[in-house]
């Protein structure tokens, strides 16, 4: 399983195989051409000083700058293999994250939730990419030269090489210990400054409550403890990670004190000269440098692991639902009917609907009615098939739903959903979602029949009035009326309007319900809403409670058999109240 | 480095460091220690090369190695290696508790700035913005202070050290490294300026990107409904497609900078072997001076590296500072006048009187002009009219969020700026349409107004919201864990629990603005005769959206922008016809559709 999944996620290297191979072999020649330098500057001390041979100097000097210019040659050329192969992985990934997404279902989006998606498709990714670029270039590299550098020592001598073997294990067991110790501290600090944050946050959205309980000084007061705890946790790891470099410091440095002795006792014994002490003690150095990077590429790389692993799960999610290719003729006189429908979402403990059963012929006008979380929304989402109805069956113009392809359903049954959304572009840009190949003049028709084109008239640019991101520059209500106008441009068989007058004053809504009953054609109504006064002139009228059907009739039957519906009817239009 | 850091706005940035510095000062003890340890560290540190170099040079040849002098070397070297980790782990500590404190401190005089800024700030600054300059931009300045302190410094003596030490063992060849050098920070400085240009395009598209993924995923539901993925996902690709255009060429130039440095510092180590070489053959130097001299080549273009790292580092903290300091710089609500009356509940009459009241958001688009309206003890006030007509801005003035700009606002007779705002808030209980609640559990919320509250209080207190049942169908019962901002709970459940919030601690008035918009027509009911017994006797303002809500209402103020256009009871307003009248049947028309 585990296995399968890597596979999951490498497969977008796989278009940069070449690179991913090159990269890393490139950094071992540059690596190569490092471990060479003390060697040469061996041969200057030991063969050119000691000769006084000057031409030898300078063709050793000759040397070195050969090998930083073919090493520079080799760096340049790792990095942008790495680095095409690095952001074209995370390119395709995020390509592929997001035209997934495209075709989860409605439960699955509910399950994730849209906050997760984001990180997924932004911070996961530019990590993958991090880390895919940095394992390029390192993991070949850093053990490289630290095994080169070991066994270079022992081509120098064999007793000098065996302090290298003592102090290797010792410098890895400090560089990777600190990282071990203070890496679950390192995550307890970002638990408290996510709870830091969230009291600040706190602290702006209720400002008003806040200030209304007069309980200021309370809120600064826990804000300070919480932030004095923040404090003492960074310090503590700080003092922690504040270690490792004096440390190894220590080490590298004894080491080199040993490497010295030693040497000495080798020179005195005419083993070794005095270039190839030098060699030694630039090889420890070196080791250290080495070891670092190595412990940071470790930790990059496995947190590019873990958020690789994030958008594979996600990658993972198959789509629940499966949609037929062939379109059928919408002809049957029933357009909705539902029979003992029940609805259970994934992760819910009990069913949000149970037994639910209507039909509903073309043309028609359709209320539903009920309290808050009486499931309401969940009737009118199974239409357009968003999610699949646990129990029973649900069919559309005489077939079961299952038989129509996505986008037929999603063209012949447009929602207008409770919250009301619009994405950055233009008026027309919007609307244009409901039918792309839509005249001005069917979108000024629809704005009518929306109470929206008196507002859209008087915009500067009409049509053309930039909408910014969620529509924050257009009122809840404007919003509202445009998202019903998107629908209507559509010219879907059956418009469902669920609860999408809420921002609307009461005018303003008699006057769309009036508008929408005058449209000619025969598109079949659903609304749903709390009031009463909307519902009262609809064909049929379902009332719900607690996901289970409480009633269905007309205003009148219900009034007088439903006592749920009377009981909404009261509350609203008080008993004995004047006539309506 | 600050006239290096200041090139654009000079002016801002220099102020903003003088700030810093002044934040710093209650730990100068910190920093003159931390400096002190730097210097101690940076000079032990740069010792060792020479001293190894004297070491080699103490091995001649077999036969030739003094032992004794080579012991004593070995000896210091290892005393030098303990005096620097001492004086390294020293001075992190010091600039740990430097930057961390530094943090806190800012922290909480945001949190307390916060406390006083004016509502009109608050509301015209979106909350993510005010969030991340508390949290994230104190965090970048903190990392930048912390690198900055440990980096900067002892980077700098690295290099003014380096080159004495090399200019004390031999001037020429000191010279061919200090005259190498700088082709080191010229190319970095180049490589930096090419991906720059780069960066500010990936940096762009990334945004542009993100910006299309937030609307999109919060979208999804809709772009499903209107079957747009096809579209959306052409549009996707094309900015992906961009993105990596850029960030190929970003990461690639940027990552140029280590291995053309490196380059340089190899050269820079050719020269030093080749000079120092020659200069050995001639008898100018020992080996050991030589091995000295690759030492400090070979270590010295790191700083350098560093220092402009630190540097970017440090302007970009100085940039996030400026922007907490921004908001400590706001202008802060009035403060409560020195006498200001410190109103006790039990002087609280519940009159309330408005004269000439005017306000306006905006200084170009007036909004309440000329209100007047009193208010007798006990009497129930609702609001109603059209959105956007001024109702919630007549609640913020209520409470004292916003100052009148005109007029005035007695409560009890007295002028409500002549009260402490704590005492005329505490006179008020509030519902709001915005229903927020803190993180913690459903007890505390409860009792948020009434932190000495008993349990029975509490308990009671629910059962009146007609909140007690859910409640204690919750898994932890009064214990649950209200998540932030109530998301593990439904819209009406947690105005429910706002409602239990005012029954708990009842002052003298109340204002409902839309208090029961989230909840069912038929859980209303339930819970209205419960409001009705809180509402006796209590002066009340009541906004709704229902009018079958504020039929009882003694007066009813029918706003339409800004002014009261009507006001009187149902019937009377019912009788005249007018706007109210036009509302309230609007809700009746049964249109057929």
């Amino acid at each position: 399983m585990k296995q399968k999944r890597r596979q999951g996620w490498t497969r977008f290297l796989k278009g940069y195989g070449c690179q991913s191979v090159l990269a890393p072999l490139f950094k071992l020649l540059e690596a190569l051409f490092d471990l060479f330098v003390p060697l040469v500057v061996a041969d200057i001390i030991d063969q050119g000083i000691a000769r006084g041979d000057v031409p030898y100097i300078l063709q050793r000097c000759g040397v070195l700058v050969g090998l930083a210019a073919v090493g520079l040659a080799s760096a340049i050329t790792a990095q942008w293999f790495a680095a095409q192969a690095a952001i074209g992985c995370a390119s395709a990934m995020r390509h592929a994250l997001f035209a997934h997404i495209q075709t989860l279902d409605f439960s699955q989006m509910d399950t994730l939730g849209g906050s997760t998606l984001i990180t997924r498709l932004t911070s996961d990714i530019n990590q993958v990419q991090n880390g895919v670029n940095m394992f390029l270039r390192l993991f070949m590299r850093s053990p490289f030269i630290v095994f080169g550098s070991v066994i270079m020592a022992f081509t120098i001598d064999r007793r000098a090489a065996l302090i290298f073997v003592a102090a290797v294990p010792i410098l890895a067991l400090i560089v990777f210990g600190v990282m071990r110790l203070t890496s679950p501290l390192y995550r307890r600090t970002q638990g408290q400054l996510d709870h830091v944050l969230r009291l600040t946050r706190e602290n702006l959205t209720g400002v008003r409550v806040v200030r209304a309980f007069g309980r200021e000084d309370e809120e600064e007061r826990q804000f300070c403890q919480e932030n004095e705890e923040l404090t003492r946790i960074q310090l503590r790891v700080g003092r922690l990670s504040a270690l490792m470099n004096p440390l190894t410091y220590v080490v590298v440095n004894l080491a080199v004190v040993a490497l010295l002795y030693v040497g000495a006792q080798q020179v005195e014994g005419g083993v070794l000269l005095s270039g190839d002490v030098y060699a030694l003690v630039n090889y420890m150095s070196q080791i250290l440098v080495e070891l670092i990077k190595l412990a940071n590429t470790i930790v990059l790389v496995s947190k590019a692991l873990a958020c690789a692993g994030r958008v594979q799960a996600v990658l993972d999610l198959e789509p629940q639902m499966t949609f037929p290719v062939e379109e059928l003729p919408l002809t049957g006189e029933e357009a909705v009917s539902f029979s003992s429908v029940g609805l259970t979402y994934a992760g819910a403990d009990g069913e949000s609907l149970h037994d639910i059963n209507f039909t509903l012929r073309r043309g028609e006008t359709f209320g539903i009615i009920g309290g808050t979380g009486s499931g309401k929304t969940s009737v009118v989402n199974l239409i357009p098939r968003f999610y699949d109805a646990t129990d029973g069956q649900v069919r559309l113009f005489g077939r079961d739903i299952k038989e129509y392809p996505q986008a037929q359903l999603r063209h012949a049954a447009a929602v207008v959903m409770q919250r009301p959304q619009l994405f950055s572009g233009t008026i027309r840009s919007n609307l244009l979602w409901g039918n792309a190949a839509a005249s001005d003049k069917e979108l000024w028709a629809a704005l009518e029949t929306a109470q929206a084109a008196d507002f859209v008239r008087e915009k500067p640019l009409g049509l053309d009035e930039p909408v910014e991101q969620g529509g924050r520059n257009l009122s809840g209500g404007q919003k509202q009326r445009l998202t019903i106008a998107r629908a209507l441009v559509g010219k879907p068989e059956i418009l469902i309007l669920d609860d999408s007058a809420s921002a609307l004053d009461f005018a303003t809504d008699a006057a769309l319900r009036k508008a929408l009953g005058a449209l000619p054609g025969n598109m079949t109504v659903v609304i749903v809403s709390q009031r009463t006064s909307s519902l009262q002139h609809a064909d049929q009228i379902l009332v719900l409670e607690d996901g289970r059907q409480a009633g269905l009739g007309r205003h009148e039957e219900l009034l007088e058999k439903c006592p749920v519906y009377k009981e909404i009817y009261d509350s609203q239009f008080q008993k004995g109240g004047e006539s309506a | 480095m600050n006239g290096k850091g200041g090139k654009k706005g000079q002016g801002v940035s220099a102020d903003t460091l003088r700030r810093v510095l002044r934040h710093i000062r209650p730990y100068w003890a910190f920093l003159l220690l931390s400096l002190v340890l730097a210097a101690a560290s940076v000079g032990t540190q740069l010792v060792v090369p020479i001293l190894t170099g004297n070491a080699i040079d103490e091995m001649v040849g077999a036969g030739q190695v003094n032992f004794a002098a080579l012991a004593e070397i070995l000896g210091v070297i290892a005393l030098s290696v303990a005096v620097t980790a001492a004086a390294q782990w020293g001075m992190n500590e010091c600039n740990n508790r430097m930057a961390f404190c530094v943090s806190r401190d800012l922290r909480n005089a945001a949190i307390a700035k916060i406390q006083v800024l004016p509502l009109k700030y608050l509301d015209g600054h979106p909350t993510g913005d005010l969030v991340s300059r508390v949290i994230a931009d104190v965090d970048v300045f903190s990392d930048g202070l912390l690198m900055g302190f440990t980096q900067l410094f002892s980077g700098i003596l690295t290099i003014f050290g380096t080159v004495g030490f090399m200019l004390y063992i031999d001037v020429p060849i000191a010279l061919v490294v200090i005259v190498i050098t700088p082709l080191s920070i010229v190319t970095a400085a180049f490589i930096a300026y090419k991906s720059e240009k780069y960066f500010r395009r990936q940096s762009q598209v990334r945004g542009e990107q993100t910006a299309l993924i937030n609307e999109m995923i919060d979208g999804q539901k809709v772009v499903q409904a209107f079957h747009q993925e096809e579209n959306i996902i052409q549009t996707f690709d094309e900015i992906n497609d961009r993105l990596q255009f850029a960030s190929l060429r970003a990461v690639f130039y940027s990552s140029l900078t280590n291995p053309t440095t490196r380059f340089v510092n190899s050269m820079v180590y050719a020269g030093v072997a080749l000079f120092g070489a020659l200069s050995a053959v001639r008898g100018g130097i020992t080996v050991g001076g030589l091995s000295s001299f690759l030492g400090y080549a070979n270590q010295y273009t790191k700083p350098f590296n560093e220092i402009s790292g630190v540097v970017t580092e440090l302007q970009n903290a100085l940039t996030c500072a400026g922007r907490l300091f921004e908001l400590l710089d706001e202008p802060e609500q009035t403060p409560d006048a020195p006498d200001a009356y410190d109103l006790q509940p039990q002087e609280v009459t519940g009159a309330v009187e408005l004269a000439h009241v005017a306000f306006r958001y905006e200084a170009e688009r007036p909004l309440i002009e000329d209100l007047n309206l009193q208010v007798k003890p006990g009497q129930h006030i609702a609001i109603v009219g059209p959105t956007g007509c001024g109702k919630t801005t007549l609640i913020n003035l209520l409470m004292r969020f916003y100052d009148v700009a005109d007029g005035a606002i007695s409560v009890s007779g007295r002028e409500i700026r002549g009260l402490t705002r704590r005492s005329l808030r505490r006179s008020y209980g509030m519902v709001l349409q915005d229903t927020w609640l803190k993180s913690g559990t459903i007890r505390e919320n409860i009792a948020y107004g009434k932190p000495d509250a008993t349990e029975e209080e509490i308990i009671t207190a629910a059962k009146r919201a007609h909140a007690h049942s859910f409640i204690m169908r919750l898994p932890g019962g009064y214990d649950s864990v209200v998540s932030e901002d109530g998301g593990n709970l439904s819209q009406g459940q947690k105005q429910l629990l706002c409602i239990a919030r005012v029954m708990l601690y009842l002052p003298p008035m109340l204002i409902l603005d839309e208090a029961t918009s989230s909840i069912d027509t038929r859980t209303e009911l339930k819970i209205q005769d419960a409001f009705g017994q809180m509402m006796a006797g209590r002066t009340s303002f009541i906004v709704a959206h229902r009018l079958s809500t504020i039929r009882e209402a003694d007066v009813i103020l029918v706003m339409r922008n800004g002014h009261i256009v009507e006001q009187g009871s149902h019937e009377t307003l019912m009788a005249k016809d007018g706007f109210y009248a036009k509302l309230y049947n609007s809700q009746f028309e049964g249109v057929r559709i």
